[in-house]
């Protein structure tokens, strides 16, 4: 799916209100990611940052306002669809790359492929292609637990971008890393999307990471606060 | 930063003439500010009259002639020295973006907007430096210096991250007094 007007953003937000509970995560938020544009999301520890990305991916539904996709409003499309688009259109990483423990890696990376009705071969030989991007072709047949972190986080990068989606949504990647293979995994991420056109929804705490984007969302108390404005003027 | 020790430490590696050393210097500190070529001389001058250096002989290389200059065993002892020797941790407490908070606190001005627009710069020169430092072919210099000052900025920006959110009670003390 492709936006019909190449002005329009790719995935739009309007409004979003979600609480947990008697708890509002969302008190009315907007945003906008263009076609192959890294969108960083930040704020602090309880600012609505995932619940933004979870709505935003479909896995949940929110509370009020409207989600556009290719100018489509998803929010409230039935769950088959929803979960079709997920699975096509869609890549997810999470803080903990949330791999299969009990498959290899190039078998959890080959897995989206063979959701999606894919021969064996060929997944396989996709999956691998996509490990050797990330520089971890070498430790395909090791299970999660015998990864590194930052190994296994470059494993599921590989998972998200395997199907080619348009759109990974990103939740802390590099937030159980240390600061150089979270950059590492930072700059393979950045590369590939880039690389492919894709557009990446990126949430997280961290300055440096988030300078890996495009632009900046601030996130607090569930509201935009501002949006990292590059026309403020500096003076020299 | 002393760019008499730094001038020290091109030569360690071998005799060299003053333009080479500029060369040289703005390759591995590409994010310095370049030497000047006077700036250069004299230091290279001051570093004979103190013995760290000595003249080498004259490199003509089908152009002008040029005087090449190589450390002294003094030189090279003072390099090991101030290579080795610990720099004061920096408090860095009289910062101008400290400062202009409080003033702004203190004239009754907007702190928040100040700190918001200066976060967005700062985001804005962290995304530049991301990106030399990330561009195929980046070399280590240029990745070591960028990743210092992006450390830098980032630590100004958690700062001002911090501040903002105590802007509320920091406003109530400096009104106080």
């Amino acid at each position: 799916m492709t936006a019909d007007n190449s002005t329009a953003p790719l995935l739009a937000a309007r409004g979003l209100v979600k609480a947990h509970g008697r708890t509002e995560a969302l008190r009315g938020v907007s945003v906008e990611l263009a076609a192959g544009e890294i969108l960083a999301v930040t704020g602090p520890s309880g600012s609505g940052k995932s619940t933004l990305l979870h709505c935003l991916a479909g896995i949940v539904r929110p509370d009020r306002g409207a989600i556009t996709y290719g100018g489509e409003r998803i929010d409230q499309l039935p769950e088959a669809r929803l979960s079709e688009l997920r699975r096509t259109e869609f890549g997810v990483v999470f803080q903990f790359g949330q791999l299969i423990p009990e498959l290899t890696a190039l078998d959890n990376v080959a897995l989206p492929l063979l959701l999606a009705g894919r021969g064996r071969t060929e997944a396989r030989a996709s999956a691998g292609e996509w490990l050797e991007r990330f520089g971890v072709r070498g430790q395909q047949e090791l299970r999660p637990g015998e990864l590194s972190g930052g190994q296994a986080q470059r494993v599921a990068l590989a998972r998200a971008l395997v199907t080619g989606p348009e759109v990974v949504f990103a939740d802390e990647p590099t937030g159980a890393l240390d600061s150089l293979a979270g950059e590492q995994v930072m700059t393979a991420l950045a590369h590939a999307a880039r690389e492919s056109g894709t557009s990446v929804l990126l949430i997280t705490h961290d300055a440096r990471i988030a300078a890996y984007a495009d632009r900046e969302v601030i996130l607090r108390d569930g509201a935009e606060v501002a949006e990292g404005a590059d026309a403020v003027e500096v003076s020299r | 930063m002393s760019t008499r020790h730094i001038l020290l430490g091109l030569l360690a590696a071998g005799p060299s003439h003053g333009y080479d050393l500029k060369r040289r210097h703005d390759e591995r500190f590409p994010q310095a500010r370049p030497l000047a070529y006077g700036q250069v001389y004299t230091t290279l001058q001051r570093l004979v009259r103190d013995r760290l250096a000595e003249v080498d002989g004259t490199d003509a290389d089908g152009g002008p002639e040029r005087t090449l200059y190589r450390a002294t065993e003094e030189g090279a002892a003072e390099l090991a020295r101030w290579s080795a020797e610990i720099a004061p941790p920096a408090p860095f407490v009289a910062n101008e973006i400290f400062a202009k908070v409080v003033v702004a606190i203190l004239a009754g001005g907007d702190p928040e907007r100040y700190l918001r627009e200066q976060r967005a710069a700062h985001m804005a020169r962290m995304r530049d430096l991301t990106a030399v430092k990330t561009a195929p072919g980046a070399d280590l210099s240029t990745v070591l210096s960028a990743d210092y000052a992006l450390t830098h900025l980032d630590a100004d920006l958690r700062w001002m991250t911090t501040t903002a959110a105590r802007l509320t009670s920091l406003t109530a003390e400096v009104d106080h007094r």
